[in-house]
Formats: C-alpha cells, structure tokens, sequence
C-alpha cells in the first residue's frame, strides 16, 4: 500500500476566499469538499467513461454529508468537476427550489463560492436528478446526473457478476425479452421512467429515472452526459454527439408520456413536461410545467408579450 | 388554480433543522455531555464507531447525541467526517493473541488454557427493570464496586496473553490452514478506495463486515443459523479487550504504538468439510471495533458461510451480504424514498392509464 507521510499541500488561494462565510467548522475542509486525492481519482475514471460511452465504470466513491440515494454520486461529479469559474444550477424532478436541490445547492456554495443561478441557459454545470432541462444545451455545458441503480439490466438479472458479463459479451437478450413479454401481457411496455437506451450501438445504459420524455434529449446532444451512482459505485457517460436509442421494436414504437392535449396553468406552454397535480379533494386535476426555471422564463415571455400587445392597442 | 410552486425551500430547510433541535434538546433536562454517552452508554458508542468505521469514542458519543440516538444517522456522520481525513498511512497487522483481554470465552471446551473470564457481561442477568435506576445514587454504586474488590482481593492478576483455542486445535490437525487473506496483489483490499468486484478477496469481505450494520449482519446470519444455511456454528472462542495499534515510523523505520484500541473477537467452528482435501473442521473469523459481541459472532458466521463453494442460500452468496449489510448505504437508499419522486410518478401513470384505456383524467384544457 502507498504511505503518504505528508498532508495533501494547499494551493495558494486569492484573498476573496471561497472559505468566507462558512461556519467556522467547515474551515477545515477543502475547496469543493473532496479531498485532491479523490477528485483525481474520480476524473480519471470520468475520462475512461467518456472513452466507452454508456460502459460503467467502479470507483472509490466516498461518503459524503448527504445520504446513500440522496444525490452522492453526482455531487461527487459536481465537485470533481467545478470551479471558479463556475455557474451552478442544481434541479430535483425539474424543480430548482426544490428542498435536496436547495440542500446540495448550498452545500456546494458553501464549499466552492461559485455563483448559483436557476437559468438552463447561463449554467455552466448542472446538476439534475430525474429531469433533462426543457431548454437545448449548448457545447460549453455539463449536464450531472444522480443515478439511484446504474444498471439497466437489473430489472432482470439481480447479480453484479452476471450482468457485468452480459455486459462484455453485449448479451441484450433478456431485457429484449422483458420488453417483448410486457406487449404480450399488456399490449403496452410497462417501462415508465428508467427506460434503457443503447448508446453508441454497443452499450445498454440506464438513462437514470428520467420521463421518457427526456430520452431523445440524451441522442447527439452538444453537452457532455455524465452519470454517477455513488451508493452503487459506478460512474457512465455520453460524450456529445453520440447515437442513444431507447429499445424499441420495428412493429412497437417507443413513445414518450402523452398529456392529451393539456398545457401548463401557468405559463399555458404546451410544449413542456408536465406534473399533474391534484387540486382538491374531488380529485380535481390541474397542469403545470415540471421545469420550474423554464415555466418562469415562458410566464415572463407571455407577459412581456401581452403587455406588448396591450401598448400596440 | 389551486396550486404554486414550491419555493422558499432554503427556509423550510433552516426551519425544520431547529424544529429537530427543540425536539431533542428543548425539554426541561439538562443537556447530555459527550463524557457522559461515552461511559454510560458505551454499547452504543461502540456501535457508531464500529458501523461508522472510525474507533473515535469521544466524536462517536458526540455523533450519538447530535443524531438524539439514532445509531444509523450517528454512524452516518461519523463516516461522513472519516471520509475527509488524510489518510497518512497503514498501521502493521496486530496479532490479536497479545489482546489485553478483559472477556475471554470459549463455549467449545469446558477448561481452556488461561481459563473462562466472564468479564463485564449481562448475558447470565435477569432481564429485569431495575427501578432503582430510575433514582440512580453514585454513592450506592460506589459501595457496590467496592465490596466486589473487597471480595475478590486475592484475585490473580490476568495474564498479558491467553494463548488461542483455535490454534490448539489447529495443531491438532483438526482445522483447515489458515487460509490467505489477501487480493490479487498480496495487499489487502481496502473498500473505502476499491469498489467491490465479485468474488471479493476475504480482505474486501472482512472489512465490508466490520463496517456492516449490526441488525443486518445479525438478520443475514439468524438465517443461516435457523436453517437457510447449515454452517452449525460452535463459538471457539470470544474475546473482548485491548490491541495496540502499531505503526511504522516513517522517519527511523521503527514499529511505535500508537495507542489501543477495544474490540470484539469472535472465532467459530464450523461444520465437517472435506472441499479441501482430508476432512477437517472450518473457521469463520469476525472482528469489530468496541464491544459489539452480536456483532463479531454474526460476522464470523457469515464470514464462514460465504467461503464455500457454490452458495445455495442468501447468506452464503457473498454479492447479496456484502450489498446489503452496510447501514449508511442501505439507511440512506431506504429513506431517499421520502424525495419526491413526481416526475417518475407521472411517467408510471400515463402507462397505467395507456394499459386500462383510460387516457384522460377529467379536468382543465387549455386556455
């Protein structure tokens, strides 16, 4: 084993200190939380997922302090990945003021100082659990995903040991099967969220619980796509430009969540994911956006609009 | 329309924090010290140090009373803290013959060299409420611990080393060689930096125990002693006491002590096998931090369960314990349920309501 006899040196830091501001306790923690070590780490196993995309990669992943299944694995990406010159956008099920997402938000803050923002736009790294924002992403951005089960084929396979050698030999079949079986009992593939797509024609790649709504988003996107399981210890990606397709048959097409029509109540988009949202007791149901920062941006446009129309008058 | 989005979270955050600390220290008594968890309550100190993977009693007391007694939550931020240390460097291997045992049994012979030492234990106690305790009086338990050495003045002083039960019989030709612990590289694993790869060296496996949860390590070995399992475990011997934590001084080259650390030792004996040549008896191996004897013994059994061949009950398949016994994994992942997990919900419905033809929920359309 390596004996490291010295503490990991601090590099020099600008007076306007990311440490300002945090309760006196944390001061002993380092920029971005991890540790050098980690962080290294953690990059060379992101480069080796970019290089086979959609291939699982194990890593060392630490503890952090957040909970198992509460976002570790990308904060870990997050905090491999950030720096100075950051902006941060933090989602949770579409939502930016959502609590896990106001939660890692100020974490990170609190251990880097880089400036937060809401707009898909402007964010430099964004960091999403179950949600691809509904505005395109451009080349400059990373979009993070919090990944609770890497493996797409743990539907039908329990054992890491088995379907990391269904994975070598690109043995598909069993998941094709589980599809097929699902259109014999139910006329319909039962897959809600989660639903497996095949990157770069080779590997099978849980796109985490994101709507099927989201998956052609993941298909030749211009941001880079990096995942990360941090209870489950593996770390994916899909570089930018790269084929992703969900399975699907030539007589049984993929098809995304349908809303029949309904569009948002607040910003009237019809065009958007959305939550349904149950109103009152009766049942009573009403529509609105799941891409809280997107809703705003189109209320505001709507707005802007009407008033606009209302000057021309 | 009914409903706005959910925002001010920062603030619900803040709030419901100091609504968790008026619920554990807003009463009327006075505040536990960590001094006091520590010596009055040291099962549990020994359990988050053990669980969280860091033998610091006086941080574990303190995990202990911030989490108000939640052993998961206390282990939680112990392992959270441990993952920011340097880490300077491997201590040597201890030898745990030289233990400075203060329990030392073995249920598999009657008289064992160096004798039965019970110790502190409250296996043999009636499991009766003490109401005294209710009124608890230091002046009476003083007078207790007094008379006990007033009555035992003559009692011999333990011996530095009680020599191992296990490695009698072994001489005997009667258990299998000790087998190497070691990964591919003769090193030992170290979990905290390796992800787990199937089959793990038994370093990966011992480690992944020691850090396992104490009520799942229990559950996963209860089966197989109940009958998912057949390993009929004999206790060999059960140790609880002191090591020495050696250290190669990086500078001279020279072995220094570092301090002691309590643990738990427990060594089972298991049922005939001949897999490995002549028919012998097998060992199953546990240790953990602090007196935890649960624990040790439900380790040691599962440690023997998975070293056989083709595992053919859960407990013996090495994936599924060393998977699901680490209680900060699987308390976070059980409780990430509480998130909200609308947009997935969404998306399970419209295919619920695609399969029962029942595509439209009665409401609003667009304006």
């Amino acid at each position: 084993m390596p004996l490291t006899t010295a503490m990991p040196t601090q590099p020099n830091l600008p007076s306007t200190h990311w440490r300002a501001g945090m309760p006196s306790a944390r001061k002993r923690y380092s920029y971005a939380f991890l540790d050098e070590g980690a962080k290294r780490e953690i990059r060379r196993k992101l480069l080796k997922a970019v290089a086979i995309p959609g291939c699982q990669v194990s890593f060392g992943s630490r503890e952090m302090p957040i909970a198992r299944g509460w976002g570790t694995g990308g904060l870990q990406l997050t905090l491999s990945l950030i720096g100075p010159d950051d902006v941060l956008k933090v989602i949770d099920q579409g939502s930016d003021d959502s609590v896990n997402a106001v939660n890692i938000k100020k974490f990170v803050r609190n251990v880097t100082g880089v400036p937060l923002t809401t707009d898909t736009r402007v964010a430099t790294l964004i960091q999403t659990r179950h949600r691809i924002p509904e505005e395109p992403l451009h080349a400059n951005q990373l979009l993070v995903f919090q990944v609770p089960i890497p493996e797409p084929l743990r539907l039908v396979e329990p054992s890491e040991r088995k379907t990391r050698r269904m994975h070598a030999e690109a043995d598909y079949s069993r998941m094709w099967l589980y599809l097929y079986e699902d259109i014999v009992r139910f006329n319909e593939i039962t897959v809600g969220a989660r639903y497996p797509v095949m990157v770069n024609g080779r590997h099978l790649m849980d796109p985490s619980p994101i709507p099927r709504w989201d998956v052609a988003r993941l298909n030749q996107s211009e941001a880079l796509l990096l995942f990360c399981a941090g209870r489950e210890k593996r770390i994916y990606a899909i570089p930018a430009h790269t084929d992703v397709e969900p399975l699907s048959f030539e007589d049984f097409a993929f098809r995304v969540e349908n809303f029949h029509g309904h569009c948002c109540s607040r910003c009237g988009c019809a065009g958007s994911f959305l939550d349904e949202v149950i109103v009152d007791e009766s049942g009573r149901r009403t529509f609105i956006c799941s891409d809280t920062a997107y809703c705003e941006k189109m209320r505001r446009r709507g707005a802007a609009a009407d008033a606009a129309q209302e000057e021309n008058r | 329309m009914g409903y706005v989005a959910v925002k001010g979270g920062a603030a619900a955050i803040d709030n419901a924090a100091i609504f968790a600390l008026h619920r554990r220290a807003g009463g009327p008594s006075s505040p536990l010290e960590t001094a006091q968890i520590r010596e009055q309550l040291h099962f549990a100190v020994d359990r988050v140090m053990g669980e969280g993977s860091l033998y610091a009693p006086d941080l574990a007391a303190l995990a202990f009373k911030q989490a108000a007694g939640d052993t998961f939550e206390a282990a939680f931020i112990l392992r959270a803290y441990r993952t920011t240390l340097p880490r300077l460097g491997y201590s040597q291997p201890i030898a745990t013959d030289g233990m400075r045992a203060i329990r030392r049994i073995s249920a598999a012979f009657k008289e064992i060299p160096g004798g039965q030492i019970l110790g502190p234990t409250a296996d043999y106690s009636l499991r009766l409420l003490n109401f005294d305790l209710q009124e608890e009086s230091p002046e009476r338990t003083q007078q207790m611990i007094a008379q006990l050495l007033k009555e035992i003045p003559h009692a011999k002083p333990l011996p530095r080393r009680f020599p191992k039960v296990v490695a009698m019989l072994r001489r005997e030709g009667l258990l299998i060689a000790r087998k190497p612990v070691a990964g591919n590289n003769g090193d030992p694993a170290d979990v905290t930096r390796q992800a787990l790869s199937f089959p793990a060296p038994r370093s990966a496996r011992l480690q992944t125990l020691a850090r396992g949860e104490t009520g799942g390590l229990l559950a996963l070995a209860y089966s197989n002693m109940r009958g998912y399992g057949s390993i009929h475990p004999v206790i060999g011997e059960l140790r609880v006491g002191f090591l020495p934590v050696l250290f190669k001084n990086p500078i001279n080259g020279l072995l220094e002590s570092i301090g002691e650390i309590l643990v738990t030792e427990a060594e089972v004996i298991a049922r005939i096998g001949d897999d490995q040549g002549p028919a012998m008896f097998s060992l199953g191996y546990g240790l953990c931090f602090g007196h935890n004897e649960t624990k040790a013994i439900a380790m040691a059994v599962l440690d023997r369960a998975m070293s056989g061949q083709a595992p053919e009950v859960p407990s013996e398949d090495q994936e599924f314990v060393l998977t699901h016994v680490d209680g900060i994994e699987s308390m976070g992942f059980c409780n990430h349920y509480k998130l909200p997990h609308y947009v997935t919900f969404q998306s399970e419905l419209d295919r619920l309501r695609k399969i029962q033809n029942d595509p439209r929920p009665e409401e609003d359309t667009c304006p």
